[in-house]
């Protein structure tokens, strides 16, 4: 991947749920360049094709029409199981729901995308307790997500992302869950991530607090990119 | 991936302890019900066989007439002392033929009496019966070859005659004589057939000819085969000799048979197992039965796991990698089952075996046979709850509540 190529470039990109007179155009035509290092926050009410989108980026979707370049790669004709090779091996997922195994500790939470990695179970372990350790868990390791707070849970769930070092953390109504402290707690984790190991973020949220976290925010409207913004920090 | 995928199905069924097993529970009933089947089912062909054994060795019967033809059946001709002799020197296959007549009669003791058979037996008899007096002594050659009146009794005589007493030494009433007990007989216990074989009365041949039955008949010959010779070629070889001694010529009929005990012991060892296998098939239904438990639960469990499904999928599980989890899942409740149901089927059987006095016959064959045959069962029923986890798709998966 040459400097210049951008990490995402999406290219007339279109979603169509439906058929006939029930088709529902989520996404219409939407370009958009996220390079590696950036911290964008995708915006919008619901039904404005954020979420769709982010799906199309994480490669849990396909796109109707248009392209996906993936580090100047094709992707939106890949099969399921080349979409699923792709995310374990580039993307992070953090999701609203935290969505960690139930009664599973906190460590084999994290350990899992490494399993499907055929990480070697030494180096499963070290890595794992290195992410746990960087989202500030340390001595959590044994604790089921029935024993952590919501925020802690958010955090092995950002642990469990970025074990793997992927390309790309995805991050899904990040503090959706949370209040007010705790969700500044896990955007202020994500800056840091995003600053000191520049890891690209992509998030998607509805409360502009959280949006102005990010470096980008880019906002949905019926399925289209209305305009884009600078938080401040120069592209 | 077999084996984090075997320690992620064994988490799982730990994590759900109670339901596994009551999934296992199927299978277990299904494993240890075919087992217990036919291991109570070998044994008792076994005890048939050895109870038929116990008659004797390679023991074959002749009578005169004949048993199995429809209508009238015609009055043959007995035998004589001398077909059995000739039967024993002529035919060199036969190591001893043992001549003998029965007939039904009263024994008295003292205020007791008790209708038996009494025997005439010769020098062969017990030998080839595979017999021995328990306590007393046989019959010694002088009083067989005159006809003296002595006998031995078989255990169940004994019993209800004396009781407890000891009846050596003490005198009977057979009919119109009286005979000295010098022995009882072993017990042999049951036939296959049912019948009582201690409760008889042998007496020596030659006195039974003279005073009991009034005639020189022999109503029975007994010959022992030797071991090792096809019993089929020896009753062709008796039939010959006993059809030219009985001066039956051409194309009619023997009047006389032949009873093989080898061949009864075969037709009833048969019977029992052809009872074996169907308890044993009915058995194997419910382990049908238990395979359709495990798919119902592993549909339950899929649906109910959705989530992790789509959590799986979401950071990079191939479909396969999850089709693969939840079969070895399904491969491991049953296989675990299956081994549960093994040793239920051994402590089961082992018990039911000493209660019903059955030799315990465990078939290692079939107990594998089970445990693959429970594997299977996981695969089969496990398969389309398995394939349908790793069909789902993760973003409708992970929004599953």
């Amino acid at each position: 991947m040459s400097s210049d190529t951008p990490l995402i470039a999406l290219h007339g990109l279109s979603k169509t749920y439906g058929r006939g007179d029930a088709e529902v155009e989520a996404l219409r035509d939407v370009d958009l360049r996220i390079n590696s290092g950036e911290f964008v926050a995708m915006m919008g009410p619901s039904g404005s094709g954020k979420s769709t989108c982010m799906n199309i980026l994480g490669c849990l979707d396909t796109p109707t029409a248009g392209q996906y370049l993936f580090q100047g790669e094709a992707v939106e004709q890949l099969s399921r199981n080349q979409r699923a090779l792709l995310r374990r091996h580039y993307i992070g997922f953090v999701f609203q729901g935290f969505n960690l195994l139930a009664r599973t500790s906190a460590l084999e939470n994290v350990e899992l995308p490494l399993i499907y990695r055929r990480t070697p179970t030494r180096e499963r372990h070290a890595r794992a307790r290195a992410a746990l350790a960087a989202v500030g868990l340390e001595g959590r390791e044994h604790h089921t997500p029935g024993e952590l707070s919501g925020g802690q849970q958010q955090r092995v769930a950002i642990a469990r992302a970025l074990v793997t070092d992927p390309a790309v953390l995805l991050a899904d109504e990040p503090t959706g869950n949370l209040d007010t402290q705790r969700g500044h707690e896990i955007m202020q984790l994500l800056t840091t991530l995003n600053r000191d190991q520049g890891i690209t973020v992509i998030m998607v949220t509805h409360e502009s607090d959280i949006a102005a976290f990010a470096k980008r925010t880019i906002h949905f409207i019926d399925g289209t990119i209305q305009h884009k913004e600078n938080n401040g920090a120069p592209l | 991936m077999w084996l984090s995928a075997l320690s992620l199905a064994l988490r799982e069924i730990r994590r759900n302890l109670l339901r596994s097993m009551l999934t296992m529970l199927g299978i277990v009933i299904g494993v240890a019900a075919v087992i217990t089947m036919m291991t109570i089912g070998n044994g008792t062909t076994a005890k048939v066989t050895a109870q038929i054994e116990s008659l004797g060795s390679n023991l074959l019967i002749a009578r005169p007439g004949q048993r199995h033809r429809p209508g009238a059946r015609e009055q043959a001709k007995s035998f004589e002392l001398a077909d059995a002799e000739a039967l024993g020197r002529d035919i060199p296959n036969i190591v001893a033929a043992s001549a003998s007549s029965a007939q039904p009669t009263t024994a008295v003791f003292g205020n007791a009496n008790w209708s038996t058979t009494v025997t005439g037996a010769d020098a062969q008899f017990l030998t080839v019966r595979n017999w021995t007096v328990g306590s007393g002594r046989n019959f010694s050659s002088g009083e067989l070859r005159a006809g003296a009146p002595v006998c031995l009794l078989g255990a169940t005589v004994q019993r209800e005659l004396f009781g407890q007493q000891d009846p050596i030494g003490n005198s009977i009433r057979l009919g119109k004589i009286s005979c000295q007990v010098i022995g009882v007989l072993a017990a042999k216990g049951q036939s296959a057939m049912g019948q009582d074989q201690d409760d008889a009365i042998l007496i020596p041949l030659r006195g039974f000819w003279r005073r009991i039955a009034g005639n020189q008949d022999v109503s029975y010959i007994y010959l022992s085969a030797r071991t090792g010779v096809a019993t089929d070629t020896v009753k062709r070889d008796i039939e010959r000799l006993l059809r030219e001694r009985r001066h039956i010529s051409g194309d009619k009929e023997d009047d006389f048979s032949i009873i093989d005990m080898k061949e009864i012991a075969k037709t009833m060892a048969g019977t029992t197992q052809i009872m074996t296998a169907l308890l044993g098939a009915v058995a194997a239904v419910s382990l049908i039965v238990g395979g359709i438990g495990i798919m119902n639960i592993m549909l339950v469990s899929v649906t109910e796991r959705t989530r992790e499904i789509g959590i799986r999928l979401a950071i990079g599980a191939l479909e396969r990698e999850v089709q693969r989890q939840f079969l070895v899942e399904a491969v491991v409740l049953s296989s675990v089952g299956g081994v549960i149901g093994i040793l239920l089927a051994i402590t089961a059987s082992w018990f039911l075996a000493k209660a019903l006095e059955l030799p315990f016959m465990l078939d290692s064959t079939i107990v594998i046979t089970a445990f693959l045959f429970s594997a299977a069962v996981g695969i089969v029923f496990g398969y389309f709850p398995a394939r349908k986890a790793a069909r789902l798709n993760p973003i409708e998966a992970l929004r599953h509540e």
